[in-house]
């Protein structure tokens, strides 16, 4: 259905919106604790729940590219307080919600059971539920992720882990033929419901074989969905839809991002897995980027708005299917595009994004799309070295600056 | 399978009820529940493990469910032949002749409820689980009534509700598959177990003992079958791998070695397995089995074995055969009355053929379809739960 919408809204080219939508003004947080974020919603309203209108205009939102606390206005429509938390909890307590929603919720991977995780997202898990549902895994990836995608095939809803998006490499096999394929080659017998997560992205001086971004070797792989998440708010959300989705669902986080602080809402909600986070509405240029390089651009904004620009920053978080609904209407409104990801310059996200940018936008285009990815290098040891590798914020306000001239 | 294949031959009429032991054409004075006591050809080897007895207990009209069984399976893979022969099959299509043993034999032990995976050479056991003859065909032939609708080919035949699970090209990568739903089955409790199987190519695949180690440490409730037919694509058992001995390759699980062509001796060693599997865990069972054609229809078979080895293969350790000698020497059929079976299969092979050349091919909207499950499934709510921002169908 989304699919059909964004068709639809491609091929009549009309201005109106076609279903409520939530534009989240989020601040962000980096890997400094003790930042607090706080955050704003802003609805548009005018819309019926559950019915599509031709809901409108939004309120007023926030301009500058980091909200803080003073800055917070009093029509603010928050909801009650929430609860404060890591991004690694926010993952835990999605898994722990439909877990106890859901028992048919297992977990399977390297040290998730008694050692709670090598990044604690499934802590205390394996004491509440026990081992049949919160499974160590040996070292075996290729087996242990087909066992999953076996135990999918009945009906369970396995959630696997891979200490690190690398390893998941040893089971490219069964993530692509099984999981991906399954579905299609049974004439729709099968369905596959597993969530295959785990942390990727350049760390810290991780060296080469630990530093790897996944995203663009399974981006091909038909009857996959890949998310990714960045915040702890679209963590929990993403989690809870990747595991009810009836869909093989690549959840992809990132090994810095795990510390981010944010509060979140108390009440239960789940988002959508195929939709984009309007980070920063703007009006010169649009921004597209993913999981940790979120933050390089958000920091890049501050030194753009000083400087004068207003850039419109869109989290994508779904990387299979793209949304291009979201990315279209803000192409139609900025006709700029930056596309700022963590990927490998060849073959990565940003290529077929840009693609299916000319593909679809290329009328509404007044500049060249500019694609910053990270070198195509095995990511060094050295600190300086891996620092450039990686998109910079410097290397993005003077693209911005390009773009825009 | 039993009932099924015997109201197979009944006018529809009879088929209404469907009981447990329906009336033969060819009734004998004597009962056709009476047991009938055979050995099996060899006895069983075991590893770490006490193997079976020997005598296996079967009925007349067993026996003949075996016959007329293993005639269809074998009717249909020569028809398959003929098929691709002549282009209507195409791209990969591994044939299962010789082999109709260890599926039929399989099917005998086990109920609908226990899982059966394998990999490409799935035709029969397709067939065993209950498949339908004409599907099969569409499938083969890509065509809209296929059982995977014409978008998997002979490799992707699977029957969800008869617990066949697939179907798979990838060698080996069933395994782990099959381990998974063995996890299902501990999970959800059902006292029910998984046939994993693989051949004596994709023993060597590391991702087998790997899904073996983990079925161990957890006690799942799995079945390796180990198909031997001594060869690899074209490549000889001996010279693939440094210990041929199959059944013995689980180390620290107990294996069995068992006469692949035996049907009796399959059917035994499966039900010893399944008893073995639910209190105990992973069980290897290797059938010493043999396959008439070449590995697919692109191989002659010839090059890497010779033709007196196939043409005494089946002369001397033919399944079918030993099971019409066993019949006839125990008087339940005459050999007439097995020539009508052949007969019958042959033209029910035939009028499927046909019935599955009139299916069209897939409408070209079926490119899409079965790529996604419809709607993605998922309903997206904010955290006040008024806004519901997209409910997909």
């Amino acid at each position: 259905m989304a699919a059909a919408l964004q068709t639809a809204a491609l091929l009549s080219a009309s201005p109106n919106p076609i279903d409520s939508r939530r534009f989240r003004l989020g601040s962000f947080a980096r890997s400094l604790p003790g930042t607090r974020a706080s955050f704003l919603v802003v609805r548009s309203d005018g819309s019926i729940p559950n019915s599509f209108t031709a809901s409108s205009r939004s309120e007023k939102f926030i301009t500058n590219a980091v909200a803080t606390k003073s800055n917070a206005p009093a029509s603010s429509t928050a909801s009650k307080p929430g609860h404060e938390l890591l991004l690694f909890e926010a993952l835990r307590e999605g898994l722990e919600e439909e877990m106890d929603r859901d028992p048919t919720v297992c977990v399977m991977g390297e040290d998730v059971g008694h050692y709670g995780g090598s990044y604690k997202v499934t802590k205390g898990l394996a004491t509440k539920y026990g081992d049949l549902r919160v499974l160590d895994t040996p070292i075996a990836e290729n087996s242990f992720t087909g066992m999953g995608i076996g135990a999918a095939m009945t009906g369970l809803r396995p959630v696997v882990e891979g200490m690190n998006m690398g390893f998941l490499l040893l089971a490219y096999n069964q993530i692509s033929n099984n999981c991906g394929m399954l579905h299609y080659t049974s004439g729709g017998q099968f369905k596959i419901p597993i969530v295959i997560r785990g942390p990727g992205g350049v760390g810290r001086q991780l060296g080469a074989e630990h530093s790897q971004r996944l995203e663009s070797y399974f981006q091909s792989i038909p009857g996959l969905q890949m998310v990714a998440c960045s915040t702890p708010y679209n963590a929990k959300g993403l989690m809870k839809a990747a595991i009810r989705s009836d869909n093989p669902v690549v959840l992809f986080e990132h090994v810095l991002l795990y510390n981010l602080k944010e509060r979140i809402p108390d009440e239960e909600y789940v988002l959508c897995l195929e939709e984009a986070e309007m980070v920063r509405p703007g009006e010169h240029v649009t921004i597209l980027t993913y999981s940790r390089m979120r933050y390089h651009v958000m920091q890049a904004a501050k030194t753009l708005v000083n400087k004068g620009y207003d850039p419109e920053v869109i989290d994508i978080r779904s990387l299979k299917p793209f949304d291009l609904y979201t990315i279209g209407k803000s192409v139609k409104k900025t006709h700029r595009v930056l596309i700022v990801e963590e990927c490998m310059r060849t073959g990565g996200i940003g290529s077929s994004l840009r693609a299916a940018i000319i593909d679809n936008f290329w009328d509404y285009l007044d500049a060249p799309i500019m694609c910053l990815s990270s070198q195509d290098v095995p990511t060094p040891y050295a600190g300086t070295l891996e620092e450039w590798t990686v998109v910079q914020p410097a290397q993005i306000v003077a693209a911005v600056e390009q773009i825009c001239k | 399978m039993a009932a099924a294949a015997a109201a197979r031959r009944l006018p529809a009429a009879s088929l209404r009820q469907h009981r447990p032991l329906l009336l033969r054409p060819f009734a004998s004075s004597s009962g056709d529940q009476q047991p009938i006591t055979v050995e099996t050809s060899v006895p069983f080897t075991g590893h770490k493990i006490e193997p079976p007895s020997r005598s296996v207990e079967t009925t007349p009209s067993e026996l003949l469910t075996f016959f007329r069984d293993m005639s269809l399976m074998r009717r249909m893979e020569i028809a398959a032949d003929s098929l691709y022969k002549s282009k209507l099959i195409r791209g990969f299509c591994h044939l299962y002749d010789g082999q109709e043993a260890v599926a039929v034999g399989l099917e005998a032990s086990i109920t609908k409820k226990d899982a059966i995976i394998t990999a490409y050479r799935d035709h029969c056991i397709y067939l065993a689980r209950g498949g339908n003859l004409v599907e099969a065909f569409a499938e083969l032939m890509g065509r809209r009534a296929g059982c995977s609708k014409g978008k998997g080919g002979s490799m992707h035949f699977y029957k969800k509700e008869s617990g066949f699970f697939g179907g798979h090209g990838i060698v080996g990568a069933q395994v782990p598959l099959g381990c998974g739903l063995a996890f299902a089955q501990k999970y959800i409790k059902e006292g029910t177990v998984t046939f994993a199987l693989y051949g004596d190519g994709a023993a060597n695949q590391g991702q087998l003992f790997e899904a073996l180690n983990i079925s161990a440490l957890w006690d799942l409730p799995a079945i390796l079958i180990c198909e031997n037919n001594h060869y690899g694509m074209g490549t000889a058992e001996w010279r693939a791998a440094k210990s041929p001995a199959y059944y013995k390759r689980g180390d620290y699980v107990p294996g069995l070695k068992v006469d692949g062509m035996d049907v009796l001796a399959v059917k035994q060693a499966c039900k010893f397995a399944k008893e073995y599997a639910l209190k105990n865990g992973p069980l290897i069972l290797e059938m010493d089995t043999y396959r008439y054609h070449g590995h697919s229809m692109s191989d002659p078979g010839s090059t890497y074995r010779t033709r007196d080895e196939i043409s005494g293969v089946r002369q001397e350790r033919d399944p079918i055969e030993r099971v019409r000698k066993l019949i006839l020497s125990n008087d339940i059929a005459s050999a007439n009355e097995l020539k009508n079976i052949e007969k019958e299969v042959r033209k029910e092979v035939d009028d499927a053929i046909a019935q599955a050349k009139e299916s069209p091919m897939p409408d070209p909207s079926d490119l899409f379809t079965n790529v996604y499950v419809k709607g993605f499934g998922v309903e997206a709510f904010g955290a006040d739960r008024k806004e519901v921002k997209a409910v997909l169908p």
